[in-house]
């Protein structure tokens, strides 16, 4: 078990964005992680890595990275793990490099931070890795700036500093919605061939039922701040087991099949239920009485969060 | 990277049934509690300086624009001249009488017309503050109507436009401000309908609003400039909607928090450029006082009887402070992220 | 780049046009304005006024005075003071330019320190004690008449604490470097402070709030996330990115002190630099002076833009593939 995240719960004040979250990750899995805006999932993992800023932020629960708890770590030491053990890369590829240096010395900054290099040797390694994930002549490319890449160009470059120091696990948080669907599956290309190359574990954050389906071999759904049906991509995609799975499930057309009137949507607006009991109450048309009450999360491989008996868990 | 934790609104009721953008603006405003402070300062001073008339009769008995070399005054039951023969130097000339914090005899003492200092001030804030608020006005309109034609319209309007603005600000400030109102100031200002007299209070406002114009025009016209691109104007002239009446609807309601949030800050920034000017004698002209007027007259006396410049100073830079603090407020209120400097 | 450059120049020339073209008209064309009654004085009987007329040519034609004037300053370089008769104008601006920057620079450099170091602090440390603290201080310097300060400063150096604390301090005026460097940078200390406090306020506000725009872009969460040090991250990606609206900023105030924007500080401190000259110009209605020196204000404020600008596309990338 590479990455094992147990309860986490973060907490602006008297909003709960995180409530009691558990999954884990092994090593060179990828994990899909689907929900909509505001369900947790970006908090949740920046909040693991304590990349929350925000003061009177709370963070608690147990993750536990290798062996060691992440969140009772000093800033220091998870200095040490952020970008050479660990790396995330974010949405919008257009604001995630600093402007004013080349691409190539903030790929270099990255490698220098973590391992004793020079600085002729970091840029040797910087221009491997550009012409790893693809970008054409890389040895010009390298002392280019950030404004003179393409949207696609641009995150392949954040995708190389990020697996600059090889780290065990990437976090990507939705990597592709800002791109074009060609280069969305260009992109999605890299990182597959890029996780087997390297090895590294993938936690992919995404809104996008069409790209979990595509690369992650566990899939985790979350709503509300919390997990509510989380297990293997078949299972999760062919036997789905929570109201909200299905109504995300049915929300995409359909290519084949006979023409509908109508897209299904899910009826009511984002944002988790207040008061206590399951998050997704509110829009739920199996909605009954135990639902004034949070479900847990059961299940063995595949888990799920709903007080509906198995017999009624049918489309 | 707020957007993306969905923090807006973090720990407040959540606002149902929309509320618009300038009452979100003004709810933030009233939480905002150093600007609140100073906006309580400017409404005490503002008050104390409506009431000059009041303080000059009732509580001090005196008219602060009419000399009173000769005469007396009770100070610690004491009857005393208001001009002292002077104790320091070779003990020639006359002193007047220093604070006798004294509310009813010559609080801050007498200058050296033997008039009651404390009084010429609120007078003089009367006519420092409507100064500064007057041009500032003056200056936003202006600025705005041209800023706006100059962006929307683009092409020869905009540089025609850009030329003027940079050539008034390439004139020194300052510079600008005094050639003008030595100009103007020997016999006033008659150009078609607009006729203005050498002493009236309307020259300084004019000639400040004028200066400044091109400060606020300019970030004004990036503004309107970087939302012609945006789909809503195209929209709105895609429908048929006239210039007048895009500008009018779409583009003045988007550059408006802008402009509020130059008003307090112009409104320091005048003050203080009347009073530099008054300082010079090229602003408020006597019998007219404002504080740089009192500045400079306490000039004479700076060493014997330095309270006289230390109060209208003090004036003038806590209304600033005030000012600045407040539209600081203002601009936290209605944009955490607002950018007030001009394109290049 | 050369026709850019090329361009830029002819744009600063009119610019430089234009204003001589509007001080002139300021002083001779106002409508209703009579130029020999201000030179002779409010109180001038027809004689005067005339003699006045004849002998400044007042009587010609508008653009022929204005030719006159021009030829005088740039071609046949003798330019007479209207008031000291016989003093050349040009000479008398070039001695007094010394004194000028003497007091800019001095006064640019402590400004720039203090303006950074508590920007940067108060953008840094937000939320802690020291960010209003910074700010506050920040305000005073911006709304203090700065005029005013420094008659308070003289106050108090001259006469109040003259005998104990600030008795080391020299009396107002200006000492040459050349004739003595310590004397130089006495007379000097009080009016750099007075001056450099105005504008360290403003550059520790603008600093301030660009910092505090720039630690929440994405780029610096990117920097977070590879692990670097807070240190390393606020000075250099933070800062370096803060930095570019503030040094263009400080070219153009740079620009503008230098032309004698800082007139005012010149005559509280009796240092006779152009903002002084300028100053005594004006009230003398002195018109060729002040020809000369608005003329000189305005080439240092056009000649400061046109470098900013080229110093703009250095510092930031971004700028350089669209001019």
């Amino acid at each position: 078990m590479l990455l094992d995240v147990q309860d986490l719960r973060v907490r602006f004040g008297s909003f709960t964005a995180v409530d009691g979250l558990s999954f884990s990750v092994r090593q060179g899995e990828v994990l899909g992680i689907v929900g909509e805006s505001g369900s947790g999932k970006s908090v949740s993992m920046m909040g693991l890595l304590g990349l929350i800023r925000t003061p009177g932020a709370e963070i608690s629960g147990k993750v536990t990275f290798r062996g060691r708890d992440l969140l009772a770590l000093k800033d220091r030491e998870m200095r040490a793990i952020r970008g050479k053990e660990i790396a995330m890369i974010f949405q919008d590829p257009m604001t995630a490099l600093t402007p004013v240096y080349t691409v190539g010395w903030q790929i270099a900054e990255q490698i220098r931070a973590h391992e004793k290099v020079s600085r002729s040797e970091a840029r040797k390694r910087a221009i491997g890795l550009l012409e790893e994930v693809g970008i054409p002549a890389p040895g010009k490319r390298v002392d280019a700036y950030p404004h003179e890449f393409s949207g696609g160009m641009r995150q392949r470059a954040v995708i190389a500093m990020a697996l600059s120091c090889s780290p065990a696990l990437l976090i990507a948080d939705e990597p592709t919605t800002a791109l074009d669907v060609t280069t969305q599956a260009q992109i999605l290309d890299l990182m597959r061939r890029l996780r087997d190359d390297h090895g590294s574990a993938i936690v992919m954050i995404t809104h996008d039922m069409g790209v979990v389906s595509e690369t992650a071999d566990q899939v985790l759904v979350m709503y509300g701040g919390r997990a509510v049906e989380r297990g293997p991509r078949q299972a999760v995609f062919h036997h789905p087991r929570h109201p909200y799975t299905w109504g995300l499930l049915d929300s995409v057309p359909r290519v084949g099949g006979p023409r509908v009137r109508r897209l299904a949507t899910i009826p009511g607006t984002p944002g988790a239920s207040t008061g206590g009991g399951c998050p997704f109450a509110d829009r739920c048309a199996h909605r009954h009485a135990a639902c004034d009450e949070a479900p847990p999360l059961v299940g063995t491989d595949h888990l799920d969060a709903c007080w509906l008996p198995a017999e009624e868990r049918t489309r | 990277m707020a957007a993306d934790l969905a923090l807006d609104g973090v720990g407040t009721t959540p606002s149902r049934a929309g509320t618009g953008p300038w009452r979100q603006a003004g709810a933030r405003l009233l939480r905002n509690r150093s600007a609140m402070v100073a906006a309580g300062a400017l409404v005490l001073i503002a008050l104390a300086c409506l009431l000059a008339p009041l303080y000059a009769s009732a509580v001090a008995h005196t008219d602060p624009f009419v000399s009173n070399v000769s005469g007396t005054t009770i100070v610690n039951g004491q009857e005393v001249q208001v001009l002292q023969q002077s104790t320091e130097g070779l003990g020639l000339g006359v002193t007047p009488i220093g604070p006798t914090w004294d509310p009813g005899h010559y609080l801050l003492g007498a200058d050296n017309q033997g008039r009651d200092v404390m009084a010429r001030l609120l007078y003089g804030g009367r006519n420092s503050l409507l100064i500064g608020l007057s041009a500032a006005l003056l200056c936003c309109a202006l600025a705005t109507v041209l800023g706006v034609v100059a962006g929307y319209f683009g092409g020869w309007i905009d540089s025609i436009l850009s030329r003027c603005f940079d050539v008034i600000w390439a004139f020194p400030v300052y510079l600008l401000a005094i050639c003008l109102s030595v100009v103007l100031l020997t016999s006033g200002l008659h150009v078609g309908p607009i006729h203005l007299d050498a002493g009236s209070l309307a020259m300084p406002v004019v000639i400040i609003a004028l200066i400044y114009v091109p400060y606020v025009a300019r970030p004004l016209r990036g503004q309107v400039m970087a939302l012609r691109g945006k789909d809503f104007l195209h929209a709105a002239v895609g429908i048929g909607a006239g210039d007048a009446r895009v500008m009018w609807r779409e583009v003045l309601p988007n550059v408006l928090p802008t402009v509020v949030v130059f008003l307090p800050l112009m409104t320091a920034l005048n003050m203080l450029t009347e009073s530099a000017l008054s300082f010079l004698s090229v602003g408020v002209q006597s019998p007219d006082a404002s504080w740089g007027t009192i500045i400079n007259d306490g000039l004479a006396l700076l060493y014997s009887r330095p309270m006289i410049t230390i109060s209208a100073g003090l004036f003038v830079a806590l209304t600033a402070v005030a000012l600045n603090v407040f539209g600081d407020g203002v601009r936290d209120a209605l944009d955490p992220n607002a950018r007030l400097r001009g394109g290049a | 780049m050369l026709g850019y450059i090329t361009k830029r120049f002819g744009a600063a020339i009119l610019v430089l046009f234009a204003i001589s073209v509007l001080v002139f008209l300021i002083f001779f064309a106002t409508p209703g304005v009579d130029p020999a009654a201000r030179i002779a004085g409010k109180n001038a009987d027809p004689a005067t006024l005339a003699q006045v007329r004849a002998s400044f040519g007042l009587d010609e034609p508008l653009p022929i005075q204005y030719a006159m004037m021009m030829k005088h300053l740039f071609i046949t370089h003798d330019l007479t003071s209207f008031v000291n008769r016989g003093v050349m104008v040009i000479p008398q601006i070039i001695d007094a330019i010394p004194i000028t920057l003497s007091l800019v620079v001095g006064a640019a450099v402590i400004w720039m320190v203090l303006g950074v170091v508590m920007g940067t602090l108060a953008g840094a440390m937000r939320g802690t004690l020291v960010d209003p603290l910074v700010m506050l201080l920040g305000v005073f310097g911006v709304s203090l008449p700065v005029y005013w300060l420094g008659e308070v400063v003289n106050l108090i150096t001259q006469k109040e604490l003259h005998d104990s604390v600030f008795s080391w301090v020299p009396p107002l005026g200006y000492v040459p470097f050349s004739q003595s460097p310590g004397q130089w940078a006495l007379h000097l200390l009080f009016p750099w402070l007075t001056l450099a406090l105005l504008y360290a306020g403003i550059y520790a506000r603008l600093l301030r709030g660009e910092l505090i725009n720039a630690l929440n872009e994405d780029y610096v969460r990117t920097a977070r996330a590879k692990g670097l040090s807070e240190r390393r991250i606020l000075i250099k990606h933070a800062l370096r990115c803060s930095l570019i609206p503030i040094v263009s900023l400080f070219g153009l105030d740079f620009g503008a002190l230098v032309g004698g924007a800082a007139l005012l500080t010149e005559v509280v401190f009796g240092l006779p630099g152009v903002g002084k000259l300028t100053y005594q110009a004006l009230q003398n209605l002195d018109l060729p002076v002040i020809m000369g020196t608005v003329l000189y204000a305005a080439f240092f404020v056009v000649l400061a833009n046109a470098v900013v600008d080229v110093l703009y596309a250095r510092l930031d990338p971004r700028v350089r593939h669209a001019a």
